[in-house]
């Protein structure tokens, strides 16, 4: 039941923050960036210095703190991504093919640093920097099938097709998550089990939360902008503004 | 089939299929460049793998789908080139024929082809990495179907959006290996089982991911298709 109160919660919280963020002013979008920027630094500070290390893995573990956020943020502008382009299909609109292309690319950002960040960790506890883990594994093969949806977007001039295609490609490339991580998982296995918050320290809790609301901040502010410039550039296709010789005439 | 009917979807597809098949026999240009092509990997892949042959051998399921896998490629953007000729798709598109007739239709001519080719590389491969079909040429006749299937059904898909961007024979590639990935584990890793024998009874839930692959981006295309050929 909390469960489901917090998810409802999250939704509109997160729903609403987008909106406010891309109807209202800039001012509005630079004072968010700058609260995620407190935050993060705010949350750096903590995890390091406050949360206690870890009993087995020591300092190494602080790095969860960045890590798990950034792999959430990933998955919620997947998880975006999919809903505007199944949306895009069932009813055609602009703002929803802006909104995939944004948390495309967004979702490919977190997504890397999470990956990057993974595997700066993985190092000190694994002793290698890339194991063939399913998660990362998985994460790989999405990063680069998201770059590839990224890269038809970029080489498809007709605003319309472009947008029909891109949801078609960004369904086919979400229905293959749940594939890739079975076979992976079947392929080879080895990563952490997440740990539940009522096994860990308070404090530790607490420093992941923080980061996590930094890092949810700083992804409103990614999302929105990059929506704006997207609706932008289609608005300018569709119906592009006047030359300046046609407006002196 | 009366005049003035519009055929069945399976109507439309026989149809169809046979189309690409007799364009494809009138010339053979295509299936013998995509065999001499694949050809060609196998030795670069033995060349590349050196020549200790218990490394050839253990790798050889892997080279036998890299090398359907790269071949297919140019099998998938050729089979839409050949229709932008003379506007041809939009002929088709014209035909008052089911949109999803040409995807189950192109997806077949697609997958039979690289079904022949796996059939005329697989002794070539037998003899460069010295294996042997263990487990029969039975086994080893499914995991070639499933896995044409499997990389035809999201290519053919694929290949139309592909064939009318800018820049396609970058773009088709860099769509659908990362898709491709679990098929190609899958394949990949039955093809050994076949080569090896399969002391721990696994070829069976290898062969279950693939037809589950083939299953879902087959249904997934046949929705999808009319939605890529629409302007």
């Amino acid at each position: 039941m909390t469960h489901a109160l917090f998810t409802v919660v999250g939704l509109v919280v997160v729903g609403g923050g987008l909106y406010l963020l891309v109807r209202g002013p800039a001012s509005l979008r630079a004072g968010v960036a700058v609260l995620g920027l407190v935050l993060l630094i705010s949350g750096a500070w903590y995890g390091l210095s406050v949360a206690p290390p870890d009993r087995e893995m020591g300092n190494v573990q602080r790095i969860m703190y960045v890590h798990v956020p950034a792999q959430w943020m990933a998955l919620m502008a997947v998880t975006l991504n999919f809903f505007c382009s199944v949306a895009y299909l069932f009813r055609p609109g602009w703002a929803k093919d802006a909104l995939a292309e944004a948390s495309a690319e967004v979702g490919l950002f977190f997504g890397a640093v999470g990956l990057v960040l993974g595997s700066i960790w993985g190092k000190p506890t694994w002793g290698v920097y890339w194991s063939w883990d399913p998660r990362l594994t998985s994460e790989a093969i999405l990063l680069v099938a998201y770059a590839g949806y990224l890269a038809l977007r970029r080489f498809i001039d007709d605003a319309e097709r472009r947008a029909v295609w891109s949801a078609v490609v960004g369904i086919i490339i979400a229905v293959d998550i749940p594939i890739i991580w079975f076979s992976v998982r079947w392929w080879r296995s080895l990563h952490q089990m997440q740990s539940s918050p009522s096994t860990v320290d308070p404090d530790m809790v607490r420093a992941l939360r923080w980061n996590a609301f930094a890092f949810l901040a700083l992804w409103l502010v990614f999302l929105s902008s990059r929506y704006l410039i997207a609706r932008a550039r289609t608005q300018r296709e569709v119906a592009p503004p006047p030359l300046a010789a046609e407006v002196a005439t | 089939m009366s005049a003035g009917r519009p055929p069945n979807l399976l109507g439309a597809t026989w149809v169809l299929v046979r189309k690409d098949l007799l364009l494809e026999w009138r010339t053979r240009a295509r299936a013998n460049a995509l065999v001499f092509f694949s050809l060609a990997t196998l030795l670069l892949f033995s060349f590349a793998l050196g020549p200790d042959t218990t490394i050839l051998r253990r790798a050889a399921g892997g080279t036998l789908w890299l090398a359907i896998l790269l071949a297919s490629v140019l099998a998938l953007g050729e089979s839409f080139r050949v229709e932008q000729e003379n506007a041809a798709l939009d002929g088709l598109r014209l035909a008052p024929a089911d949109a999803r007739a040409l995807f189950l239709a192109k997806s077949l001519a697609n997958a039979l082809l690289l079904m022949l080719l796996g059939t005329v590389i697989l002794p070539v491969l037998a003899a460069l990495a010295g294996v042997t079909l263990v487990q029969g040429p039975g086994p080893m006749a499914v995991v070639l179907v499933l896995g044409a299937l499997a990389i035809a059904g999201p290519g053919t898909l694929y290949a139309a959006i592909a064939s009318q961007a800018r820049a396609r024979d970058v773009l088709l590639p860099l769509l659908l290996f990362p898709l491709l990935i679990p098929a190609l584990v899958a394949a990949a890793k039955a093809t050994s089982l076949v080569f090896e024998g399969d002391p721990m009874l696994q070829f069976r839930s290898w062969l279950g991911l693939l037809a589950g692959f083939d299953l879902v981006y087959w249904s997934l295309g046949f929705v999808l298709f009319p939605r890529v050929l629409e302007d």
